[in-house]
């Protein structure tokens, strides 16, 4: 009953075909479909990161320079890329929701911030256990390693937001004002190898350029870079369906998937 | 193929503990997601099934 207090929110089947797409807004018809669609991602991501790891290990070739401690590039380069792309789309999601009231965006923007999380650390992590052996060191405070660190605590901070409002609506606007502010970090992460004299190199993926890489190593690197993305997609649809389930308790519809003990 | 023996792989030619601690890491925070996510989703179940006075089984 509380869900259809809000247009979005109420029975699928009234909506117009006009709006029929929006009927995907609303965590009643998205939580069976999330359910369903998680495992194909799933398997996706796992089939993606068996070939990419073969291809990475075992048919890219050793690097001329950097020896064997190159191969961190397999992790490192799509975990950046993630975190970068993953609070685009959280602050997306969260700005949608700030802008059309939509319950179900707020969710979702929740629902991405942990996995980015996730893939700024380990970015940040590798490229730690890759800079010891080619820098010398293991940190240092340059552009690209200070705005990503940056972003760490961005999604952190979105998250500590969050859990310290007890009113979900509530905490979601204040969540999205923190997220849309932080996208200006993201060029800036992208950027600061060109527009700041960083020990970082310069991108080795570029769509103006051909790339610098062998081959192998590119397809690697793809791979890892789409079995990521599968990755998160999938946890992103299970975490959502646990956010809906705990935000939607009183709604009456949910009855239907509560799910005997095992 | 880039590598002669088993230990020739694990050695990384000599950076084991960069490459490794890198892949590694990755493999333990995706376990910890995913048993965040299962834990997460079975409180998430039994807040339910209190809140609804539905059966709870064996988890009484």
């Amino acid at each position: 009953m509380l869900n259809s207090i809000h247009p979005l929110g109420g029975d699928p089947a009234n909506a117009g075909a006009r709006s029929s797409w929006f009927k995907y807004a609303s965590p009643q018809t998205f939580y069976p479909l999330a359910g369903s669609l998680a495992p194909w991602f799933a398997w996706a991501a796992a089939i993606l990161m068996l070939g990419g790891l073969y291809v990475g290990f075992f048919v890219a070739p050793t690097d001329q320079q950097q020896g064997e401690s190159y191969r961190i590039i397999f992790i490192h380069v799509p975990a950046a890329w993630m975190s970068m792309f993953l609070y685009v789309v959280m602050a997306c999601w969260a700005g949608i929701g700030l802008a059309f009231n939509t319950r179900l965006s707020g969710m979702m923007a929740s629902a991405i911030a942990p996995t980015g999380a996730l893939f700024t650390f380990l970015a940040l992590w590798t490229g730690s256990l890759w800079g010891k052996p080619t820098w010398g060191t293991w940190w240092v405070w340059d552009a690209r390693l200070t705005s990503e660190l940056i972003l760490l605590f961005l999604y952190f901070g979105f998250m500590a937001l969050q859990a310290a409002i007890d009113d979900p609506r509530r905490a979601d606007r204040a969540g999205a004002v923190l997220a849309l502010v932080g996208v200006v970090n993201v060029p800036i992460i992208y950027f600061s190898v060109q527009w700041w004299n960083t020990l970082h190199q310069g991108a080795s993926v570029s769509l103006i350029r051909a790339p610098t890489m062998a081959a192998t190593m590119l397809t690697g690197m793809l791979l890892m870079a789409l079995a990521f993305w599968m990755y998160s997609i999938a946890v992103t649809l299970l975490r959502v369906r646990s956010v809906i389930l705990e935000r939607e308790r009183r709604a009456d519809w949910i009855g239907q998937y509560v799910e005997r003990a095992a | 193929m880039t590598w002669g023996s088993l230990n020739d792989f694990l050695a990384m030619g000599g950076y084991a503990l960069y490459v490794w601690g890198s892949y590694g890491m990755t493999a333990l925070l995706v376990v910890i997601e995913l048993m965040a996510l299962r834990t997460r989703r079975h409180r998430a179940m039994n807040e339910l099934r209190r809140a609804r006075g539905a059966p709870d089984g064996s988890m009484r």
